[in-house]
């Protein structure tokens, strides 16, 4: 942040966009959209020994109210498609997606009848993490990276960006 | 046993039998399709077959054939150790007589034969589809449905329609009289429609299940699955034999190693191959690693879903100690596909034996721990002990087998009941419950972790040194010199890179016990190098399909508690 300390111990200035980035970086709340093995390594980062909460991601909310991270973990068939496409609407203003693992970026190894081929094709989806499952180290990184796009975003970036994405 | 329950039948049904046969030890008998109903009531009824579990029924289609549908009945008698395969045709557009009223496991088992084939059964009380969505159209599994053409579904299905809202009401009123009146003191309230599901926290992966509550208590439910059908069987008939390894990984991911042990398995039984002593105690062990890792999952997330939130740190801290292991075995933490027909990926690396050791302890000090906190913690009691019971006869007219079944008071465990892979040499006892509520249900799980640890240290204990890999050159590639130096050597190993393993035409069930009951591969080869039809027979989907039977008249959240303890994974339950 950029921060000019003219009081010592009183205030600090900074831009609007980087303090609310700040914020927003560091508090990114999931929903894990748990359905198949993804999610049990989603269970595993949780767990104590890769520990998510050290990257403040630990507030798993499981109400799409409540959350600013939507996490696709597992693989997302046709009947699943209508439910998902609600939960991403449920959610509020600003949020992001990630596919985790394979199936959730592109039907993996699933390619048939059932499985949707990729959830891009149903949500706007900002990061996909590769593996079969993604490592918990993998899903950490793609948190991080996650985090440094959004202190990028500007505040109206974000609102084109799912104005543009409005779905049914 | 097998030629005196195929005798049996003759001497009683002659003229409806078409056909009789035992390959492989497994009595397989076709009837008439008018006598379905009459030679199934018989096989559960006659003292001496006793087929008192209905494993499975499956589907197979023959587009060529007239009568073109095969319905697949795969019997069991815990009594009486009769295992029975029945079958009859049945032609496109034809019903046969449904079996619900026999087993009630038929159920969910007929609509699935529905869904996937469009084969109607008559006089079933649910005729909807169960694995596909309700705007699917065809039949997915019909060899005329191609394997990409995928159908987007729009709007979710209601389950509890308005009229049944409406039917339940009335009848809830007219019950009021009797013992439901003190759910809620004298105000009658009105009921309450709730959805949990498919994604909900406490429900363990894409379950959905909608109830009608008085109050908090559950007045009535419907459930519904599929939202994680990834067409594993029609994969199956896609890829040659030995690719279909990942994919057993993901049926039920929490123990894989397990999975892939029960395919391989019945793999080779098709082929009537050896595998060596070493490969098969190796197996031994990683399927009780399976085991283990399947029961901490599965008592940890129980354990939460009834607020026992440290317990879920304490196993997967175990569990972690594990997935190392596991990960410097198979290269992965947990899809492994770590068993090739024949013999296994590779062998134990250096210090398999101390890291695994190690791995034990952490499991074991885990495992008090939980045992510590829980046993005897009034909280857990309470709200477990008479929560989700099932009786001993329920449990096994609904289809169930493992742990759920065994916490009921039944003994069976195909470990012991049908030996394979050496387990008659290994000693171990099959803990059984008494209610089979859901504190028998934990309690039976955390001491098959004990139970298994004591076998993988016998194992461990025993292992021969010698190869990991069947020499029959039906499946294992030739060495190298001989590759280069024999044509007949080049040959067979462009014919097993090309073509992949042939398995002789014929059909078999391949079955071993599953971390969470029996898992089963009946297979249909028509000898090229894919399965003609494969059909997973997983151990949840029947103890699923009593769960909204078990749930009636409880609590919501004893409903939750029973559920984790069903451990229902939604990969293997949906395939
Ligand atoms: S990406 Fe792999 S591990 Fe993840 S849900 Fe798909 S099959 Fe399972």
């Amino acid at each position: 942040m950029g921060v000019a300390l003219e009081h010592p111990s009183n205030y600090i200035t900074t831009k609007l966009r980087q303090a609310v980035n700040w914020g927003r970086k560091y508090s990114l709340w999931p929903m894990p959209y748990g359905t198949a093995c993804c999610a049990i390594e989603f269970m595993g980062t949780v767990g104590a020994f890769t520990d998510i909460s050290r990257f403040g991601a630990e507030a798993v909310r499981f109400s799409p109210r409540q959350s600013d991270l939507l996490l696709v973990a597992g693989t997302i068939s046709y009947k699943q498609a209508p439910i998902l496409k609600r939960i991403y609407a449920q959610m509020a203003e600003p949020k992001w997606v990630v596919a985790m693992g394979v199936c959730a970026s592109s039907g993996g190894f699933y390619d048939n009848y059932g499985t949707v081929q990729g959830i891009d094709t149903l949500i706007p989806t900002d990061l996909y993490v590769a593996g079969c499952p993604p490592t918990p180290e993998n899903l950490l990184s793609a948190l991080v990276q996650l985090q440094e796009r959004v202190d990028r975003e500007g505040l109206e970036v974000l609102k084109e960006r799912h104005r543009d994405s409005q779905i049914a | 046993m097998t030629a005196k329950s195929l005798e049996l039948l003759q001497q009683r049904f002659g003229a409806e039998l078409v056909e009789v046969d035992d390959y492989l030890g497994d009595a397989s008998v076709t009837v008439r399709k008018s006598a379905v109903h009459e030679v199934l009531a018989f096989c559960k009824d006659e003292p001496t077959l006793r087929c008192d579990l209905l494993l499975d029924i499956a589907g197979v289609d023959h587009p060529e054939r007239e009568e073109r549908f095969e319905v697949v009945y795969l019997l069991r008698s815990l009594q009486t150790g009769t295992r029975l395969r029945l079958k009859t045709t049945v032609a496109d557009g034809d019903a046969v007589s449904t079996v619900s009223d026999l087993w009630r496991s038929a159920n969910w088992a007929e609509r699935e034969v529905y869904d996937l084939y469009g084969v109607r059964f008559e006089g079933h009380p649910d005729p909807r589809r169960i694995l596909c969505h309700h705007e699917f159209e065809g039949h997915a599994l019909r060899k005329d449905y191609p394997i990409g053409k995928g159908q987007m579904c729009y709007v979710p299905e209601a389950l509890l329609t308005d009229q049944q809202v409406e039917g339940s009401h009335a009848l809830d009123v007219e019950s009021r009289s009797g013992q439901l009146q003190n759910v809620d003191g004298e105000i009658a309230s009105d009921l309450l429609a709730i959805n949990l599901g498919p994604s909900h926290p406490a429900m363990h992966g894409a379950l959905r299940v909608e109830a009608l509550l008085d109050g908090e208590t559950i007045v009535d439910a419907r459930s519904e699955i599929g939202y994680l059908h990834r067409c594993f069987e029609k994969e199956a008939e896609d890829h040659t034999w030995q690719q279909i390894i990942p994919y057993t990984d993901r049926l039920n991911y929490v123990s894989a190693l397990t999975n892939n042990v029960a395919y391989v398995h019945a793999v080779e039984k098709m082929l009537q191959l050896e595998v060596p002593e070493r490969a098969r105690v190796i197996r031994v062990i990683v399927s009780e690693m399976g085991r283990i890792m399947d029961h901490l999952v599965c008592v940890g997330t129980n354990l939460v879903d009834i607020g026992a939130l440290t317990n879920f740190w304490y196993f997967f801290n175990a569990r972690e100690y594990m997935y190392e292991v596991v990960e410097r075995l198979c290269g992965e933490r947990l899809t492994t596909s770590y068993t090739r027909i024949g013999g296994l990926y590779r062998d134990l690396y250096e210090g398999f034996e101390s890291d695994l050791r190690f791995a034990l302890t952490k499991v074991a000090e885990g495992v008090k721990d939980v045992t510590g906190l829980v046993q005897r913690n009034r909280i857990f009691m309470d709200r477990a002990i008479g929560v989700g019971a099932m009786s001993a006869e329920d449990a096994i007219d609904w289809g169930w087998t493992g742990p759920c079944l065994r916490s009921t008071g039944v003994d069976y465990d195909v470990r012991k009941a049908f030996p394979y892979l050496g387990y008659e040499t290994y000693d171990f006892d099959i803990p059984v419950g008494e209610n089979g509520d859901c504190y028998d249900r934990i309690l039976c799980r955390i001491e098959e972790i004990h139970q298994s640890m004591r076998i993988i240290d016998q194992a461990l204990k025993r292992l021969p040194d010698g190869p990991i890999q069947s020499p029959d050159r039906r499946v294992a590639l030739p060495p190298k010199d001989e590759v280069y130096n024999s044509i007949e050597g080049m040959m067979n190993h462009f014919k097993l890179v090309f073509e992949g393993i042939q398995v002789p035409a014929g059909e078999a069930y391949g079955f071993i016990e599953g971390a969470n009951g029996e898992l089963g591969f009946y297979i249909v080869s028509d000898g090229s190098g894919n399965p003609y039809r494969m059909k997973v027979r997983p151990p949840c989907f029947p103890i699923f399909s009593s769960f909204t039977e078990l749930v009636k008249g409880q609590m919501v959240a004893d409903a939750i508690a029973t559920l984790g303890g069903l451990n229902i994974i939604a990969g293997e339950l949906d395939r």
